[in-house]
């Protein structure tokens, strides 16, 4: 059939030259190349002290973000575990005392909050979900670990740091 | 016997030794830093400064590995396998001069284990045996892999060693001996066999490549095809004795081809330095660059691994029947007319 | 000291070749043989006849017990499926092993005992010696041979030729 696009190139394989079937010119032509890389520069990163730069995208371990006050911003509404494809989000709501008014943003506060970082697919839907801006995914590579139990994240690994007053 | 002749030897075997199995073990790290650098990469680097333990790590890891003999395995040639590849593998180093004779005390002591009169032949025999490591362990392991791996070793060390001994006589019609001693002392400064018989000396190379089983021709332990080819039963030490042995094959070659063509000992401008530093260091500095030679040879096996894809069985077997012993055998032919005419004129 | 070293090796080559024929397994066979071989090694040193030992290290054990073991390797011959040999097999396989011992001792009997071997030139064995010896008085039978050798390659060759042809 004729070509549309003019862009189909027909090869011609031609039966080897002397040169090309001793073989020899193309071994020495190959070794060059394996030389020329030797002298390059590794690309190796070693990983755990130096980190390759993430993206920007990049979705990583969760946090849970606290206001310019240092309050969690987090209100337990659930959307997010809602939206998880893969259930990996679950969370126990109570409500806010009156001396815990710097601590909680909102009058509803997430007591418990769990990931396990095992069903996560990191697929960025409980930080589209949330209405309160209060989780990202923004954190580095999650560690590894040995066990199971150890992978279940709960709020002292998921809230952000206390502001620095 | 002379109680110092006996010392002396026992020295020198003991020396020569430990220092194949010092370089076979850091041959397995210069293999790995040298695929790393060709393909960009760093190689091992964690165990001590650039890594420079990692073999020792790697030797330590391989005693501790639990020791396992297949249920169907003939024992006892399970376990003669890797110690005769070992053993074909170490005694090869006897025949060779290492450097001139030193003066100690009076004493002259030469650097080479035994100079028989037919020292060439000797590493031959030592070659051809080598084989048997790799076919009793292959067939003992009652493995259809390892079976497979057995006779393509032994089919591909039966083919290549046609080859090499015939591009040899080459060569040995121009020293005229079968002494290593006489044949590195024919060349010496510049002399080299390898710029009197340069296609000689190619076969030769090719065919220690695939005597020793490195790549491009280490069908036998071809992984793509094989598993883990003769050694795929095999575990702990035994794994540790093929994989050394390997090496130790590889350190050998290369000395025999640093002695036979390149000069051993010899090197330009010898007989100046000479002049100069006094006779034990001029033969310990020839001592040094016989090992300079031998080192370029591994990082030549190396870098040929890491450049060239596997042939192909077919390939293989066309390469060495088809092309190299008919190349050999014109070589000789040319050799023995141009020595005709020039013992003539 | 070089007798009790021949005496050594001799017994072990007896033992050896003994052991060839009495072992169940063909692969045990043909490595008690290369063993055999590798005391007639020893045997051609204790001459000084350094190039037989090596020649017969490298073509004997290095290459054509190598081609035996392979051949052995590949058919697999088990204990099981070895066939039952008829009684007339057995009957046949009984005379001719006993002419061949027949033959054996009267040969033993013509040697005398008493003569121990003594080599004329101790060192013949040397490289340069048989080669002027080989070359030199006997060339005819050393070529014949050769040419011996190379009509059997020859017909190996075409062995293989054929089926090809016919196949084709």
């Amino acid at each position: 059939m004729e070509s549309l696009s003019n862009k189909k190139k027909v090869l011609e394989q031609k039966p080897l030259n002397l040169a090309e079937r001793m073989y020899l010119p193309a071994i020495v032509k190959g070794l060059g190349t394996t030389m020329s890389h030797f002298f390059k520069k590794s690309s190796t990163i070693r990983y755990p002290e130096q980190e390759r730069e993430f993206s920007i995208n990049w979705r990583g371990m969760h946090s849970l973000k606290r206001d310019e006050e240092g309050r969690e911003r987090c209100t337990a509404c659930g959307l997010c575990a809602l939206s998880c494809p893969a259930e990996a989000i679950t969370m126990i709501a109570a409500e806010r005392k009156p001396e815990e008014k710097d601590l909680y943003r909102e009058e509803k506060y997430a007591a418990v909050y769990e990931i396990n970082m095992l069903r996560c697919i990191f697929c960025g839907l409980c930080e589209e979900a949330c209405p309160k801006e209060a989780i990202y995914l923004d954190g580095p590579i999650v560690p590894s670990d040995y066990l199971r139990k150890d992978f279940i994240y709960g709020k002292d690994k998921l809230v952000e740091a206390p502001l620095e007053k | 016997m002379d109680i110092n002749f006996v010392i002396e030897k026992f020295a020198l075997v003991t020396i020569l030794f430990s220092i194949s199995l010092v370089i076979a073990m850091y041959s397995t790290y210069a293999e790995r830093k040298v695929a790393a650098f060709l393909q960009d990469r760093l190689g091992p680097d964690r165990a001590g400064p650039f890594g420079i333990l990692q073999p020792l790590a790697d030797g330590l890891k391989m005693f501790m590995k639990e020791e396992i003999i297949p249920s169907n395995a003939s024992k006892w040639l399970f376990m003669v396998g890797p110690g005769l590849a070992m053993l074909c593998a170490c005694i090869g180093t006897a025949v060779i001069p290492w450097g001139q004779d030193l003066n100690i005390g009076g004493r002259v002591v030469p650097l080479q284990v035994t100079d028989i009169n037919v020292g060439v032949l000797y590493l031959f025999g030592v070659v051809s045996l080598g084989v048997y490591g790799v076919m009793i362990g292959g067939w003992a392991s009652n493995n259809k892999y390892s079976l497979l791996s057995a006779i393509r070793a032994a089919s591909q060390n039966i083919s290549y060693e046609v080859a090499m001994g015939l591009s040899i006589i080459a060569l040995l019609l121009m020293t005229n001996t079968l002494s290593l001693k006489e044949i590195v002392a024919q060349q010496h400064g510049w002399h080299w066999n390898v710029i009197y018989q340069p296609l000689g000396f190619i076969i030769f190379m090719v065919c220690s490549f695939a005597e020793t089983n490195r790549a491009p021709f280490d069908l036998p332990e071809c992984e793509t095809e094989l598993i883990g080819g003769y050694h795929t039963e095999y575990s702990s030490m035994k794994l540790g004795f093929y994989l050394f042995a390997e090496y130790i094959n590889m350190f050998v070659s290369s000395a025999v081809m640093a002695t036979l063509y390149f000069g051993g000992y010899n090197y330009p401008w010898m007989d100046t330095v000479a002049a100069h530093v006094s006779p034990n260091t001029a033969a310990l500095i020839g001592t040094v660059i016989l090992f300079a030679k031998i080192f370029a040879f591994i990082f030549f096996f190396m870098w040929v691994r890491w450049t060239i894809p596997r042939f192909r069985y077919d390939q293989l077997m066309n390469l060495g029947w088809k092309t190299l012993i008919p190349l050999a055998i014109a070589n000789i032919i040319v050799t023995g007319i141009v020595i005709a005419v020039v013992n003539k004129f | 000291m070089g007798t009790s070293v021949f005496y050594f090796v001799a017994t072990l080559s007896i033992i050896f070749s003994l052991m060839v024929i009495f072992s169940k397994n063909p692969i045990h066979s043909v490595l008690y043989l290369i063993l055999t071989f590798f005391t007639f090694t020893v045997h051609y040193v204790l001459l000084n006849a350094q190039f037989l030992a090596v020649v017969n290290f490298i073509v004997y054990m290095g290459a054509i017990m190598v081609l035996f073991l392979f051949v052995l390797m590949l058919l697999n011959l088990n204990k099981e499926n070895e066939p039952n040999k008829s009684a007339l097999v057995k009957i046949l396989g009984v005379i001719a092993g006993g002419c061949l011992l027949v033959t054996l001792v009267g040969s033993f009997k013509a040697v005398s005992i008493n003569s121990p071997l003594v080599l004329q030139n101790p060192n013949l064995g040397l490289v340069k010696n048989l080669g002027k010896e080989l070359f030199g008085p006997f060339m005819l039978p050393f070529e014949l041979s050769s040419i011996l050798l190379l009509t059997a390659m020859v017909g190996a060759v075409l062995l293989t030729k054929k089926e090809e042809k016919a196949n084709g």
